[in-house]
């Protein structure tokens, strides 16, 4: 008899991966969904029951297959990769059911076992990256979820053929970048002849040799073009705008993610922050383009005239903010990219199903689709105007959380310039959060064109999993404990393995 | 001064670099999607080789247990199998002889064979485990044996990344040192790699057959042209046409 319990941290893989092929043989319309969404619950208790058990007793080591760590394959969760696979879990537990009425109107019905399928795959990716404790094995799973999103951002072609483009370029560069770590991994092989990440960091203490520092380097360009890092972030408006809308708010707010949880994870528990290239990576490369990212992607979300890729920009400058907390360096800097990756999360996945409320009921996702939206769909709006104030960091909500953290993280590492950037950026969001509220509260609804025909409000099972959304949006924001104190202990264990202060 | 020697020995790494430039210069240079779907594919496959060559040892064999145990199998032993294999391979003509004998050993010794016939090989990867600062190069190129790639950086535990990479089959340091295995796990990793190279291509390949039937073209500028067509009612670039 196999006890569950110890196998638990094997559940939020083997379960999405073993369901996913089984949904293509549910007869299409209601029952995939209904299957994919009781499996996304699963996976999230089962998530819980992680971070409850990391929180109380430390750090879990599972064996896949009981061989040995520095030869078989480990999965390791802290308290780092367990907050992720909350995140990520929970993103999915509220995406998949508010997922059905708009994946009805958007994509064929024939279709729909094929897209929750992808939908599981690319869900066990992106938990596989998240707890693995192998490096080779990140890649894997990076490539599991990509190519099934891919496949997803692709499935928007039937409200607009430029999904299949934005598809085809997402596709290029997500396998560079996948390719460019390969390299990396490679390199990293070469030197030490090991691929599990505390073998990694064990071997690698003290070692400055050219092939290191490539590997370092090539890790780094192909982790920033998963995640967007600011130069490299040209994938992303596009992808995030033609998509399915249900695929956009559940890719937004888990796959960056996800993508920088890889780069702190290899970053911090990898090469150290004692190892020779850091220092420099952080002064001169993340430092500058988070700056950078967060006022140029933020001045240009203030100029779009659509929605969603107002928002896909926006996602652009928002990574910027943990590439700064990031290269502080501190432990702080560590906690306030961690806090702000989980509420980046929460807020982008809450904004993206507003907008998913809006394409099902209204039929568009520009800026003419939302004036007046307060009067035609009054809990959309709400919902909108709170998770919007959210990303820009008003009180009380998660928004302030990581603005608050990461402040007083650049404060504390002496970076006084960078604190005031980091506030001077927040201004552009509120201009650029602040133009849609102003559409949707004081201007009138379109008075003709195809835009004015009459709507109800968006039906309830998106309205219920859209609030849900809302209120961790206010809640965390309250209970800062919760996030903010597992991500300070995450960070605290994080850089105790790096090596730093 | 370039050490040219010291270059040349490690062609297999400027195949990779040539390999991965080509491909990478193709997705960037090619307006058209299948080109790019190509060269993408190529640089891919660059990393494959550079992977296979890193795992690749000069003489070594496949990673199987030579000899019918797991442990011990001290030089003499193992070049006594090598020898029985040699004169059983040449007395008896017959294939059957080969096939006929004992599992354990008769699969294996073969290979032990063809590792002993190549004393040079071995020699020259002797001196590379001795001695990681001397130059390999001065050594190899004369004798090299047909496949001769050393997984050889100039990295300071150098010693530790061979002998990690001989003796990864599970062998200890003291087999390592007697019998020598090709590295197995850079191969199954860039199987894993291939498959993922596989599906990326597939992906793409039906990307641009779905684009081809939504636009008519694959051309990138066309489709750009295109987009914009529809958008704004006219291409922003002059120059092309849809």
């Amino acid at each position: 008899m196999i006890n569950i319990a110890q196998q638990l941290p094997v559940i939020p893989i083997i379960l999405p991966l073993v369901t996913a092929p089984l949904t293509l043989l549910i007869k299409p319309g209601r029952a995939p969904w209904a299957w994919v969404t009781f499996i996304s619950w699963v996976i999230f208790g089962a998530c819980l029951a992680i971070l409850a058990e990391v929180a109380t007793n430390g750090v879990i080591s599972y064996h896949l297959g009981n061989w040995a760590p520095p030869i078989g394959i480990e999965y390791r969760i802290d308290l780092a990769n367990a907050l992720v696979l909350v995140l990520v879990s929970g993103i999915a537990a509220t995406v998949f059911p508010f997922s059905y009425e708009s994946i009805r109107a958007e994509i064929d019905e024939l279709q729909s076992p094929y897209f929750y399928c992808m939908m599981l795959i690319c869900l066990t990716g992106l938990l596989g990256v998240t707890i693995t404790g192998d490096a080779f094995n990140v890649f894997v799973f990076l490539e599991i979820s990509s190519i099934s999103s891919y496949a997803l951002v692709a499935m928007g072609a039937r409200r607009d053929r430029r999904a299949l483009t934005a598809a085809f370029n997402y596709l290029v560069m997500g396998t560079i970048g996948a390719t460019f770590f390969v390299i990396g991994l490679g390199l990293l092989y070469q030197a030490t002849g090991t691929l599990n990440m505390a073998d990694l960091h064990l071997k690698l203490a003290g070692v400055n040799s050219r092939v290191v520092e490539a590997g370092f380097a090539f890790i780094m360009v192909g982790i920033g073009l998963k995640l967007a890092m600011f130069p490299m972030h040209l994938w992303l408006p596009n992808a995030y705008t033609y998509a399915p809308s249900a695929v956009s708010a559940f890719i937004a707010a888990t796959a960056t993610k996800v993508a920088v949880y890889v780069l702190v994870r290899f970053f911090f528990s990898i090469f150290g922050v004692n190892f020779a290239f850091m220092t420099a990576a952080f002064t001169f490369v993340l430092l500058p383009l988070g700056v950078a990212g967060m006022f140029i992607a933020s001045i240009v979300a203030v100029f779009q005239d659509d929605v969603k890729r107002m928002l896909a920009y926006s996602s652009v400058g928002q990574i910027g903010y943990m590439l700064l907390g990031i290269s502080l360096g501190t432990k702080d800097g560590l906690q306030a990219a961690l806090v702000h990756l989980l509420n980046h999360g929460l807020m982008k996945g809450a904004l993206f199903m507003a907008v998913a409320c809006v394409v099902l009921r209204i039929g568009d996702h520009c800026n003419t689709a939302f004036q007046g939206l307060s009067r035609r769909m009054p809990f959309t709006t709400w919902a909108f105007i709170i998770s919007g104030l959210s990303l820009v960091g008003v009180p009380l909500t998660v928004g302030f959380v990581s603005k608050w953290y990461l402040l007083k993280a650049a404060f504390l590492a002496g970076h006084t310039v960078t604190a005031f950037l980091v506030v001077f950026s927040s201004l552009i969001a509120v201009v650029y959060v602040g133009r849609i509220i102003e559409l949707m509260v004081l201007r009138e609804p379109p008075k003709d064109g195809p835009l004015s025909a009459p709507v109800k409000e968006a039906p309830w099972s998106m309205i219920i999993c859209m609030w849900v959304l809302v209120f961790a949006n206010i809640y965390f924001g309250v209970r800062t404990d919760l996030t903010a104190g597992l991500a300070g202990r995450a960070a605290e264990a994080l850089m105790m393995t790096a090596g730093g202060q | 001064m370039i050490d040219f020697t010291f270059i040349a020995e490690r062609y297999n790494y400027w195949i990779f670099i040539v390999l991965m430039m080509v491909g990478l210069y193709t997705v960037i240079a090619r307006g058209n999607l299948i080109k790019k779907m190509i060269g993408l594919n190529l640089f891919q496959t660059s990393v494959f080789i550079y992977y296979i060559s890193m795992g690749k040892i000069a003489g070594g064999t496949a990673p199987i247990l030579i000899g019918g145990e797991a442990h011990g199998g001290g030089h003499e032993e193992e070049a006594a199998h090598g020898a029985e294999a040699v004169t059983s391979a040449t007395s008896t003509p017959h294939a059957e002889s080969l096939h006929a004998a004992p599992a354990p050993e008769g699969v294996n010794d073969l290979s032990a064979a063809v590792a002993d016939a190549a004393p040079s090989a071995m020699e020259g990867h002797e001196a590379l485990h001795a001695a990681p600062t001397a130059n390999p190069a001065l050594t190899a190129p004369a004798e090299a044996p047909p496949i001769h790639t050393t997984p050889s950086f100039d990295v300071a535990p150098s010693a530790d990344a061979h002998a990690a990479a001989a003796g990864h089959a599970g062998a200890t340091l003291h087999q390592a040192a007697e019998v020598i295995y090709t590295n197995p796990l850079p191969h199954v990793l860039i199987l894993t790699a291939i498959v993922v190279g596989v599906a990326t291509t597939a992906v793409g390949l039906a990307l641009a057959v779905r684009i081809r039937e939504a636009y008519g073209t694959i051309e990138e500028d066309e489709l750009e042209a295109a987009d914009d067509i529809s958008e704004f009612g006219h291409a922003l670039n002059g120059e092309t046409r849809a």
